[in-house]
C-alpha cells in the first residue's frame, strides 16, 4: 500500500459525546458546545491550550466559523471538512495528521451533525447544479443499499428467507446492544417480528432496516503519543487510518456485482498494514462499523474479512457479531440505535472504542479488549468513500 | 401533386395505461403517464424513422409542455437529428398538423403530433378523448404511399376553445358545431376526389373534436372499402395522424386513402399508397398497441394530470435541471450517447474522459446508443424518493454490447420486475422541477 501510516504517532486523550436523537430542543451550536465541553474536561485540557481544531459536517453549516462563532474561539485554525457519510472519521483523520506533522501539540477533532431542523425524512443532499440525469439524485440511500440484498442472496444462492432473517438479526441485535447505552437515539429491544413486519422502506428494507435520523455531536482530543500519560493513564494510541475514493466504477461497470464494497477491501487493507494485523478475526477485540442499513452491514463483515465470502450471512445468525460473540460488531448499538447525523458518526463509532478500550462501557463492556475497528463509509454501492481506523490501548 | 415527396413511413405510439370504469368511463379511455407528454410521446412514435434523410422536423401539439421555448428541439435532440435539420412547433389543433404536412411537402420532412388531452372530472373530453402521438415521414425517393392532394376550408366558429391558462377547455353543443362544418367536409372531400378524378376514395377517416361529426363519419364521406375515425377518441393534434396510421396498417397496395380533419373548417389529404406499404409498415400497429395496456386508478390519473393533489413522501422537491450542463450533456441526456474507449473499449454511460477500464485519458470516441436494449443487473422499489407517482422503481441495466447504468423504470410494475428481465430505452420526462422539464431516458420492458 501506498500509506506509511502514522502507527503510535499520535493518542487520544479525551473524548466527548452527546445523547443522539431528535434533539429538538438543541441546536447546531448547543450541539457543539456539549461534545466540546465533555472533551475538554476529559482530556482535562483548558479550551485556550487546543491549538487546532477539525470540524466535521456534511450540511450543518460550512467553514470552520460554524465551530468558532459558537464556542468563541479567539483565532485559531479551524478547518471544516466533509467526505458523505465518514465526515466525522475524516475530522479525526486530518487532525491526527495535523499533531503527527508537528504542527500542533493538541488538536481537537469535532464532528456535529443537526438532521432534525429539515422537517424531510432520511438524508438530504446538496448537490451542484447539474443537468438532472444521475440516478443518485432521485435514488434514495435505502434504495441503494437494497440493491445488496437481492445479489447478495443471487450471487451465493442464500433463500431469501435466510437472507431476511439475517438482516433483521442485525437490525435486533445492534438495537439489543443500544438497550444498554444511555446516549443512543433508540434504547429498546426491538421483537424480530417487529422488525420483520416493520413498513417497506426500499425493496425489502423495512423501517427497522435502517438507521435512524437524529442530531448529535462528538470530539476527540488528540496528542502526540509521547505526551499522552501526560493528560491520563488510558490514553487510545492511533494505530491505523485508512481512507478509499472509489472511482465510481461499478454504477458503469457490469462486471461489478453489488455483493462488496471494494473501498472497504481497499482501506481495510491499508489500515490492517499500517497497525502491522495479519489476522483481524484474532488480532480485533470489537468493531464499530457502518451498519446505515442492515444489507450493508452483513457485506461489511466479509469486506472487512471478519468472515468468508458468501458466509456473513450464516455467521450474522450464528451470532458471531453479538456481544458476546467471536467479534462484537456495533457494540454501542451501531448506527441502528444512535441514527446517523452525518458529522458526528465516526467519531461517535470511535468514542465507542475509547470507552470500551479504557474499561469504562458499563453494561456493555467486553472483557480486556485492546485493539478497536472502526468503519465508516459514505456513497453507496458502485461508489463511496470508506474509512477505517485501528486504535489500541497499548503503544507498540 | 408532383412535387415528387411522398410519403416514405409512418408511426404511431399509445401510452399504455388505460382508464376503467372507476373514473366512470365505458372502455377503455388511453391516458399518457405522469412522465409523459406530447414530447416525449411524439419521440416514440418516430421510433425508426428519423434513421434516414429528414431534411426537416415539424412538431404540431395542443398541449405544448413549454412555450418561450422550442419543443421540437428537444424531438430533435432525442431523435439524434443533424444540428442543420429546421424544427419548429406547431402549436394550436389538429390544424397545425396538416400546416405540418403541407410544410413538408415542400422538401420533405418529418411530422409529429401528439397530444396529452386532458378534460374536468367527469366531462366528455375525459371520457372520449384519447392521449397519444403519430408521426408521418415525407420524402422523395420510393413512397409508401403517393400524395394526390391537399384542400383545406377554414371557417371562423366557436366550437370549442380553451383557456391558455388552464388545462381543460370549452365546447359549445355539438350539434351546432357538427352544422357548421358538415358541408366543409363534404366540400374538401370532393375538391381533392375531384382533383384527382376519383368518385369515391377506398378509405376515408373523419376526424373532429366535434362528436357529431365523427359520429356520423361514414354517412357524412363513404369510403369504398372503409370508413372510420380516430382510433383512440378525440386526440387533438394527433387526432388525424394517428387514424391515418390505423388505415396504413391494413392498408392493401393501390388504394385511396382520404384523411379528413373537422376543426375550425375542414383540412384533408388524399393518399394512394403503394407496392412498398406491405413492407414498410409500422412495427407498433395501432390496434396491437389499442388492444394492450393495464388499467390505472382513477385518482392516480387525476394525481397525474393535477386534478388532485396528493400527499408525497417527507422528502425535499428536485433540485430543476441547469441549463449550462444540459447542454454540455446534450448528447447524454437528450441522445443517450455515452463513450467509448479507444484503447480497450469498454462503454461508459454517460461518457467520460478517464476510462474507467484501462484508465487511459481522452482517449474517447462518442458511442452511439440508438437501439440500445439490456437486462436486469438488479432492481429495488424506492418507497421514499420523490416521484409524482410513488414507488420508483430503479434498475441497473446492463446493455448488450457492454455499458451499464442505474435508470428509472417508465410505466413500471413493481411486483413484476426481477433480474434478468429485458428492457428497452423510452424517452420520458423524470419530474418537473422550477417550470423545467427534466427530459431523460428510463427503461422500459419491452
Amino acid at each position: 500500500m501506498a500509506s506509511n501510516g502514522i502507527k503510535d504517532a499520535v493518542a487520544i486523550v479525551g473524548m466527548g459525546c452527546t445523547r443522539f436523537g431528535e434533539r429538538w430542543e438543541s441546536s447546531t451550536d448547543d450541539l457543539l458546545l456539549d461534545a466540546v465541553g465533555e472533551c475538554l474536561t476529559s482530556a482535562g485540557v483548558a479550551r485556550d491550550d487546543v491549538d487546532a481544531y477539525w470540524l466535521g459536517t456534511l450540511g450543518s453549516g460550512q467553514s470552520g466559523l460554524t465551530l468558532s462563532r459558537p464556542l468563541g474561539i479567539d483565532h485559531k485554525p479551524v478547518t471544516r471538512v466533509e467526505n458523505y457519510c465518514a465526515t466525522g472519521s475524516e475530522s479525526f483523520r486530518n487532525a491526527c495528521y495535523a499533531v503527527a506533522s508537528g504542527a500542533y501539540d493538541r488538536v481537537m477533532a469535532v464532528g456535529v451533525e443537526k438532521l432534525k431542523d429539515s422537517g424531510f425524512s432520511g438524508l438530504l443532499r446538496a448537490d451542484p447544479p447539474s443537468d438532472g440525469t444521475a440516478a443518485e439524485l432521485s435514488l434514495t440511500a435505502p434504495a441503494a443499499f437494497s440493491l445488496l440484498d437481492p445479489a447478495y442472496t443471487a450471487k451465493y444462492g442464500v433463500d431469501p428467507v435466510a437472507m431476511r432473517e439475517a438482516m433483521t438479526h442485525v437490525a435486533w441485535k445492534n438495537h439489543v446492544n443500544g438497550a444498554r447505552n444511555p446516549k443512543a437515539q433508540f434504547r429498546k429491544e426491538v421483537l424480530r417480528e417487529a422488525i420483520e413486519g416493520a413498513p417497506k422502506v426500499a425493496g425489502r428494507l423495512g423501517i427497522f432496516d435502517c438507521s435512524g435520523v437524529s442530531d448529535g455531536a462528538a470530539a476527540a482530543m488528540i496528542v502526540r503519543a509521547e505526551d499522552a500519560y501526560d493528560y491520563t493513564d488510558r490514553p487510545v494510541f492511533v494505530k491505523a487510518l485508512a481512507l478509499a475514493a472509489g472511482p465510481m466504477r461499478g454504477g458503469l461497470d457490469p462486471a461489478y456485482d453489488f455483493t462488496t464494497f471494494p473501498e472497504v477491501v481497499h482501506s481495510a487493507a491499508d489500515a490492517y498494514a499500517q497497525a502491522g494485523i495479519t489476522d483481524p478475526r484474532s488480532e480485533l477485540s470489537l468493531a464499530e462499523v457502518h451498519d446505515c442499513f442492515t444489507p450493508t452491514e452483513i457485506v461489511l463483515m466479509e469486506d472487512l474479512g471478519f468472515a468468508d465470502r458468501g458466509q456473513a450471512w450464516k455467521d450474522v445468525l450464528g451470532g458471531d457479531f453479538d456481544l458476546d460473540g467471536r467479534m462484537p460488531v456495533n457494540v454501542d448499538g451501531g448506527l441502528k440505535s444512535f441514527g446517523h447525523p452525518v458529522g458526528a458518526s465516526g467519531l461517535r463509532m470511535l468514542y465507542e472504542a475509547w470507552l470500551q478500550l479504557r474499561g469504562e462501557a458499563g453494561s456493555r463492556q467486553l472483557a480486556d479488549p485492546r485493539l478497536a475497528l472502526t468503519h465508516n463509509l459514505g456513497g453507496r454501492p458502485g461508489g463511496c468513500v470508506s474509512f477505517v481506523s485501528v486504535v489500541g490501548n497499548q503503544r507498540g | 401533386m408532383s412535387t415528387g415527396i411522398g410519403i416514405l413511413g409512418y408511426g404511431a405510439y399509445l401510452p399504455s395505461y388505460r382508464l376503467g370504469s372507476d373514473s366512470g368511463v365505458r372502455g377503455r379511455r388511453v391516458v399518457a403517464s405522469f412522465d409523459e407528454d406530447a414530447t416525449t410521446m411524439a419521440v416514440e412514435a418516430a421510433l425508426g424513422l428519423a434513421d434516414g434523410d429528414v431534411r426537416s422536423l415539424w412538431w404540431a401539439s395542443s398541449t405544448p409542455p413549454y412555450l418561450d421555448k422550442t419543443n421540437a428541439a428537444a424531438a430533435h435532440a432525442a431523435l439524434r437529428l443533424p444540428a442543420t435539420v429546421p424544427a419548429a412547433d406547431l402549436i394550436g389543433t389538429a390544424r397545425s398538423t396538416f400546416a405540418a404536412i403541407r410544410a413538408a411537402l415542400g422538401d420533405g420532412g418529418l411530422v409529429l403530433a401528439a397530444d396529452v388531452r386532458v378534460g374536468k372530472p367527469g366531462s366528455l373530453d375525459e371520457k372520449a378523448g384519447g392521449d397519444g402521438a403519430a408521426a408521418l415521414l415525407l420524402g422523395e425517393g420510393d413512397a409508401i404511399a403517393d400524395v394526390l392532394g391537399v384542400a383545406s376550408e377554414t371557417v371562423e366558429v366557436l366550437d370549442r376553445w380553451r383557456d391558455p391558462q388552464r388545462t381543460t377547455g370549452e365546447q359549445w353543443e355539438e350539434r351546432f358545431g357538427f352544422e357548421q362544418y358538415a358541408d366543409r367536409v363534404r366540400a374538401v372531400a370532393a375538391r381533392l376526389l375531384d382533383g384527382a378524378g376519383l368518385t369515391e376514395a377506398d378509405h376515408v377517416v373523419v376526424t373532429s373534436g366535434n362528436a357529431g361529426i365523427t359520429k356520423r363519419a361514414g354517412v357524412l364521406v363513404k369510403g369504398a372499402l372503409s370508413s372510420t375515425s380516430s382510433p383512440i377518441g378525440f386526440s387533438g393534434a394527433a387526432d388525424p395522424l394517428l387514424a391515418l396510421a390505423a388505415v396504413l396498417d391494413v392498408a392493401g397496395p393501390g388504394e385511396s386513402v382520404l384523411v379528413l380533419s373537422a376543426v375550425d373548417g375542414c383540412d384533408g389529404l388524399l393518399l394512394r399508397t403503394t407496392d412498398l406499404l406491405a413492407t414498410r409498415r409500422s412495427v407498433r400497429p395501432v390496434a396491437s398497441q389499442l388492444d394492450g395496456g393495464r388499467a390505472v386508478p382513477y385518482p392516480t390519473y387525476l394525481s397525474w394530470r393535477g386534478l388532485l393533489e396528493r400527499e408525497l413522501p417527507r422528502r425535499p422537491e428536485p433540485d430543476r435541471p441547469a441549463g449550462p450542463p444540459s447542454s454540455r450533456a446534450g448528447a447524454w441526456k437528450f441522445g443517450f450517447a455515452g463513450s467509448r474507449c479507444t484503447e480497450c473499449g469498454f462503454l461508459h454511460l454517460p461518457p467520460l474522459r478517464v476510462c474507467r477500464a484501462c484508465s487511459a485519458v481522452d482517449a474517447m470516441e462518442p458511442a452511439s446508443a440508438a437501439d440500445l436494449h439490456g437486462t436486469v443487473a438488479t432492481f429495488t422499489v424506492d418507497r421514499l424518493a420523490h416521484s409524482p407517482s410513488p414507488p420508483v422503481v430503479d434498475v441497473v441495466v446492463d446493455f448488450a454490447g457492454g455499458g451499464r447504468t442505474t435508470l428509472e423504470v417508465a410505466d413500471a410494475d413493481a411486483d413484476a420486475m426481477a433480474v434478468g428481465a429485458e428492457v428497452g430505452l423510452a424517452f420520458r420526462r423524470l419530474f418537473t422541477a422550477g417550470a423545467v422539464h427534466n427530459y431523460f431516458w428510463k427503461a422500459v420492458v419491452r
